[in-house]
């Protein structure tokens, strides 16, 4: 029976060597509706064993061609996007569209070489000013999963809109606050909307760049779409897919949550090392990554709290 | 790599106190640092130190903004403290701060900025003339210390030099609590072309000139300084402070 344990146990660690190994992401489309697929990460943080696929990509096949949404947080990461998309369907690359300019979003640019990439003025300019410390940082991370990985900026700028597509109609809203650009696509001719990181699903919110009133607001468009009658999904940032609001309704939930327990401590007089030591709330008990996000996310918004509380002294 | 070091010097900590108790040689550092004999001649040389559980340094153990690190350093279980002084081993400036508690407790929340993940310690002199070392393992991405801060590269900010933001808080579970923020670029002089231009000290009084405490404050304490205290008894409060190029400050923060 000893034997036994310790030959599986030796098995799967050799399982789980040979993976990483490989670097092999195993992406699998899941289909959201005819002709419109996601490769849905986990519900993780960054790590040498995910690689960076935390995060959820797609694309829509169009009479014109594939229309990619995101290219993932590595050169491999769009290189097997592409080998997965090719399993599906045999249009050529019409464009591909980063949502905003966090990593885990536009780092499988460089697989897309030749293809135009478009994103919002603001995600451009993100890109090229800090791309390259992003790329770093998670070559820190995911480790050797980004070799070969370098920061490339999109091509052009989109513009929102109705936009005519290959026999389908895209909406293209430029909305802001996860980021100071941050691009939703809904496919009216499947009702699917792909959200960006605007939401995430059973998974907490990053705010490295977070304006809170203006993500409100951006949710306020989003949760006005879903109840469109086209409407049949939405595509979080990261997280499940959902068939309804919910997700919307959860992150709004949470910021509202996180902006004023950020007031409340620092008007009690709480420091840093206090507010994040405090335990979330059980309505976000069971959210992934929550209680790093929360620390984290003290950091990035306390600071402005804080001054806010603090009287002028003469 | 960095991670699994750390995991390996956690374990070892959890073991310490069964070797200390093995022999009456030096004591062993609970952090396991490399740094450790470095440290203690640097700061300790010829002084009587034991490690000390009282000593209680809290910062996150995994800090994601290098340049802004929540410490809260509490030395009150201790007694009557006349010194503590904190640094971090493997920081480009070691040494971050000291403070002198007077009336106010040996209590003091701040900010550093680190360049590595490293232990960060305060050692506590007692009036016998003991120091009681404490301390914990910040793990971050480093680079705090060679970042240029704000200030530098938006020169409006200097215009609010050495202004001040405090509040006390006189009822609830945090009574006797006094926050202040000072606006500093606190520039380390590690940035090519920046020189280093930090505040050296900022002292506390009551309104009848006695000393809560003074603080001395190095290069690596964060822009924009925040401390956190603990009065022991309410009042108004006189702070004063000055930096390297003498400029200075005085208000005060009403209760």
């Amino acid at each position: 029976m000893k034997r036994l344990i310790f030959s599986c146990l030796l098995g799967s660690f050799c399982t789980l060597l040979a993976a990483e190994s490989n670097f092999d992401y195993g992406l699998q489309a899941q289909r959201v509706a005819d002709d419109v697929y996601v490769f849905i990460g986990r519900n993780e943080d960054f790590s040498t064993v995910n690689g960076g696929n935390i995060v959820n990509t797609g694309f829509i096949v169009t009479a014109a061609g594939l229309v990619v949404i995101d290219s993932g947080p590595s050169l491999r990461y769009g290189q097997q996007m592409q080998q997965a998309m090719k399993k599906l369907s045999s249009a050529t690359l019409l464009q591909v569209i980063n949502t905003h300019h966090h990593p885990d979003h536009f780092l499988g640019n460089q697989a897309f070489a030749g293809t135009p990439i478009v994103a919002l003025e603001a995600t451009r300019q993100g890109i090229a000013s800090e791309g390259n410390v992003f790329a770093e940082n998670l070559y820190r991370l995911s480790g050797d999963w980004m070799k070969g990985t370098e920061s490339v900026p999109p091509t052009a700028t989109i513009v929102p809109g109705r936009v005519p597509l290959g026999g389908r109609t895209l909406r293209l809203l430029a909305l802001d606050g996860h980021t100071d650009g941050d691009l939703a696509i809904y496919d009216e001719t499947s009702g699917v909307l792909f959200a960006g990181d605007l939401v995430f699903n059973n998974r907490a919110p990053t705010t490295p760049h977070a304006r809170i009133k203006r993500w409100l607001a951006s949710l306020d468009t989003l949760e006005a779409i879903t109840r469109e009658p086209g409407f049949t999904a939405i595509v979080p940032g990261h997280g499940a897919i959902a068939r309804d609001g919910a997700p919307i309704r959860q992150t709004r939930a949470w910021l509202r949550w996180l902006d004023q327990a950020m007031r409340e401590a620092a008007a009690a007089g709480f420091d840093l090392n206090e507010v994040m030591a405090r335990p979330l709330p059980a309505e976000f008990a069971e959210m992934a990554v929550g209680v790093r996000e929360y620390q984290r996310s003290v950091g990035h918004l306390f600071p402005a709290a804080e001054q806010e509380a603090l009287g002028h002294a003469h | 790599m960095k991670l699994f070091l750390m995991i390996v010097a956690l374990a070892c900590s959890a073991l310490v106190p069964l070797a200390q108790a093995a022999n009456n040689e030096a004591p062993v550092d609970p952090l396991d640092s490399a740094r450790w004999h470095e440290m203690q001649k640097m700061f300790l040389a010829g002084q009587h130190y034991v490690f000390d559980p009282r000593v209680r340094v809290i910062a996150p153990l995994d800090a994601d903004n290098p340049m802004q690190v929540p410490i809260t350093v509490d030395a009150s279980a201790l007694g009557k403290v006349r010194e503590v002084v904190v640094f971090a081993d493997f920081n480009p400036i070691i040494q971050i701060l000291r403070f002198y508690p007077e009336a106010a407790s040996a209590y003091l929340g701040f900010r550093v900025k680190l360049q590595q993940s490293t232990p960060v310690r305060a050692a506590v002199r007692t009036a016998d003339g003991v120091w009681h070392v404490g301390g914990t393992w910040v793990n971050t991405v480093g680079g705090g210390c060679t970042a240029p801060s704000a200030a530098a590269t938006a020169p409006e900010w200097q215009k609010r030099l050495n202004e001040v933001s405090a509040r006390q808080w006189q009822s609830g579970t945090l009574a006797g609590r006094l926050r202040l923020r000072v606006v500093h670029p606190m520039d380390t002089g590690l940035v090519a072309g920046i020189p280093a231009f930090h505040l050296q000290e900022v002292k506390l009084s009551d309104s009848s000139d006695q000393a809560l405490m003074r603080i001395e404050t190095f290069e690596p304490v964060s822009e924009n300084p925040v401390f956190t205290l603990q009065q022991k008894t309410p009042g108004r409060v006189k702070a004063t402070g000055r930096d390297n190029n003498g400029n200075d400050f005085n208000v005060w923060i009403e209760p």
